[in-house]
């Protein structure tokens, strides 16, 4: 096996432990793995983020608008964003380097696991959907590859339009820009939002208010970064 | 199948290039976008036109398609970037085409190539460059040895299928003697490729030639250039950039052909053999080749001209070595020896800046803080290879605001200071191979004003690597004084 962000060999040590039971093999080096920071310990309750407070100062603001602080019930993610995810992010999904997904997937499914026993049992996974364009340009949707991860039945219920540059308006102003997702099939079932990145939770809470005004009862996230 | 399967082979085994088709015979000339695409591989985004205009173009075979990734028996191939390492290939369910197929891992950085993607390769009329009388402007002189080397090149450049290998001693004054061979070929209207595996080698370049060759269009790319268009007559590059060429220019130079990762990176070599045309002449500089050139020059299969004297025509300072006791203690507690502060304070030239090399970049950040207690100097600064600051603090030695710069290899090439004593301390680590010793002394008495300077290698046992770049570094001042 080669290192999947630096192409180094890995060599794995034979032990009486790996002998008898062989560990999945290794997607990243000790050293780029070192590099990941998972998100333990205290969290904020609302977005997950390391945070002493249990609502930290971003979820605050969002507590100030009745309509979309309820929209979502939690969001957690497995690592801070740190830059070396950054440029592991940047690579995966601007310049389209889809295996390098097989890199998360250990801590993305154990993090999804223990996260799932907070839902109700019928929760329905969903990933977040692209717009026609943006996934013909990357050729893959990075919400539904780190969903496939899962290996756990999922539901595509939401369509994406392209919207406007988002990144100029305030917090207000793309809040109440028309909300870019779309259903396309009724569930009534809790749901869970699959995505790559949670940064300022917009997209993820249009996603929710999509879903929560066609009648599911909770709307709840799960992201590979905060 | 048997028939099949060789010549698959083949290709496979060899690089050639002769899947790049030829240009298609009576079309009407287009010279916009024969400029701005002639030579070039792409993909379909880095094609800035509509879909209408490109399929039209397409259809008259202005554009023809190359498959991007080859199968052979043996595996893919990716035609872009040359990567034939199975595992950097990797398969995806594909949402363009609807199917699974690979892409190649190896290039993705440089725009992805998919296996359902096609190449681009300009098949309309060649790009045509009005031949201009006199294209340099220079009226600097060259030395004895500088002008043997530069009619050479000059030769071998008008000749055409050729390879000459310039192996110039650090200090010899290599661009110089380029000037007239490029003249002579962009006089003709064809075109030059100056290549090199180092962006900071592209930067400092890159003035100089605009400053002699001004009306000529040169486009420097290096990797978050200014330049993106690459459409000059001369292209100043890193060998990286030549991914976007095939069979582009009538002349493709090497410079500092041995200097890392040209050689470790076997994409590099595959673009630039691809971006030169089949008749184009391959000129190498190197003050230090690697084995296999040297194979080849001692096979007589790779001609080689010698400039083993510097511009202003003294030997290169030779290094003397020094031993230390306890030197790996000494190092654990990022002290430098106590030999080189001995020497320090018995230099002959005290004024002379300093530059000391030592093998590991925690140490050469460590170690600034020993030396400005034990030196008495305060303007010490460390650089290495990820450090973002490393263009100001050379800047800054250069204008002799810091005395002394403490470095990893990564100044061991492509900088030049006027005037400074070099130390190497702990040489025989194996970081410093004798390619590494020769450059780093190769930085001692640049100037005409201060043309010696010294050297010394500090070290607990001498390496072989130590040894051998004495030998060749004395080796060449006698190739000197007999020339
Ligand atoms: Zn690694
Ligand atoms: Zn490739
Ligand atoms: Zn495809």
């Amino acid at each position: 096996m080669h290192c999947l962000w630096c192409d180094k060999q890995i060599i794995v040590e034979v032990t009486w432990d790996n002998f008898l039971y062989p560990d999945k093999p290794k997607k990243l080096c000790i050293e780029c793995k070192s590099q990941l920071t998972k998100i333990t310990g205290a969290i904020c309750k609302l977005c997950g983020r390391k945070s002493e407070d249990e609502q930290c100062k971003d979820c605050e603001r969002w507590g100030g608008n009745r309509q979309w602080s309820k929209v979502l019930s939690f969001n957690r993610s497995v690592y801070s964003y740190n830059p070396m995810l950054q440029a592991m992010i940047a690579k995966w999904k601007y310049r389209g380097d889809y295996q390098l997904v097989e890199a998360f997937q250990t801590d993305f499914r154990e993090a999804f696991k223990q996260i799932v026993r907070a839902c109700p049992k019928d929760t329905v996974v969903v990933p977040i959907p692209l717009s026609d364009k943006r996934r013909y340009e990357r050729a893959f949707n990075q919400a539904e590859a780190l969903t496939q991860l899962l290996e756990v039945p999922y539901q595509c219920l939401l369509t994406r339009r392209e919207g406007e540059k988002q990144s100029k308006k305030t917090r207000q102003e793309r809040l109440s820009s028309t909300n870019p997702f779309q259903i396309i099939e009724v569930v009534r079932n809790p749901i869970i939002l699959i995505d790559d990145i949670y940064t300022t939770g917009i997209t993820i809470r249009h996603a929710a208010k999509c879903l929560i005004d066609a009648g599911c009862p909770t709307v709840y996230s799960f992201t590979l970064a905060r | 199948m048997i028939n099949s399967i060789i010549p698959s082979l083949r290709a496979y085994f060899s690089p050639s290039y002769d899947w790049i088709p030829k240009a298609t015979s009576n079309l009407v000339a287009n010279q916009p976008l024969s400029l701005r695409y002639g030579g070039k591989l792409l993909l379909r985004e880095d094609i800035e036109l509509d879909d209408t205009t490109f399929d039209t173009l397409c259809r008259q075979s202005y554009f023809q398609m190359i498959p991007a990734l080859e199968q052979y028996l043996s595996g893919y191939r990716c035609k872009r970037c040359g990567n034939k390492t199975q595992h950097l290939f990797a398969k995806f369910a594909c949402a363009r085409c609807g199917n699974s197929h690979h892409y190649c891992r190896k290039c993705v950085e440089m725009g992805r190539v998919l296996a359902c993607q096609p190449l681009y390769y300009w098949t309309g009329p060649p790009p045509v460059w009005e031949g201009c009388d006199d294209p340099l402007l220079w009226n600097g002189t060259l030395t004895k040895h500088q002008q043997l080397a530069s009619s050479e090149i000059a030769h071998a450049m008008e000749k055409g299928r050729a390879e000459l290998l310039t192996w110039a001693v650090c200090g010899a004054g290599k661009t110089e003697m380029l000037f007239y061979g490029i003249a002579n070929v962009l006089r003709a209207g064809k075109r030059v490729c100056l290549a090199t595996p180092r962006a900071d080698v592209v930067r400092e370049l890159l003035p100089r030639f605009r400053h002699v060759f001004p009306k000529t269009t040169i486009d420097g790319l290096y990797g978050g250039s200014e330049d993106k268009a690459g459409t000059g007559q001369l292209i100043i590059a890193t060998t990286h950039q030549l991914i976007r060429y095939a069979q582009a220019f009538d002349v493709v130079i090497i410079d500092e052909i041995d200097a890392f990762p040209y050689h470790a990176d076997p994409t590099l070599p595959f673009v630039t053999k691809r971006a030169a045309k089949p008749s184009a002449a391959m000129i190498y500089l190197t003050a230090t080749p690697r084995h296999n050139q040297l194979q080849r020059i001692r096979t007589n299969r790779l001609p080689v001209v010698f400039v083993p004297v510097r511009f202003h025509g003294h030997p290169l300072p030779v290094p003397t070595f020094c031993s230390c006791s306890r030197l790996k203690q000494t190092l654990a507690t990022s002290q430098a020896p106590q030999a080189f502060y001995q020497w320090y304070y018995n230099r002959k030239e005290k004024e002379r800046q300093l530059l000391i090399f030592v093998p590991r970049v925690d140490l050469a950040e460590r170690m600034v803080s020993s030396l400005s207690a034990n030196l008495s100097v305060s303007a010490i600064s460390a650089v290495h290879a990820a450090d973002t600051d490393r263009a100001d603090k050379v800047q800054q030695f250069r204008d002799r605001k810091l005395f002394v710069l403490v470095t990893t290899t990564i100044l061991e090439r492509g900088v030049t200071f006027p005037s400074v004593d070099v130390a190497v301390i702990d040489a025989g680590h194996s970081v410093f191979d004798q390619a590494a010793l020769v450059q780093i002394a190769g930085r001692a008495g640049r100037s005409p004003d201060d043309p010696t300077g010294e050297v010394v290698f500090f070290h607990d046992g001498k390496s072989e690597a130590m040894v051998g770049a004495v030998k060749t570094i004395k080796a060449m001042n006698k190739k000197g004084e007999q020339a």
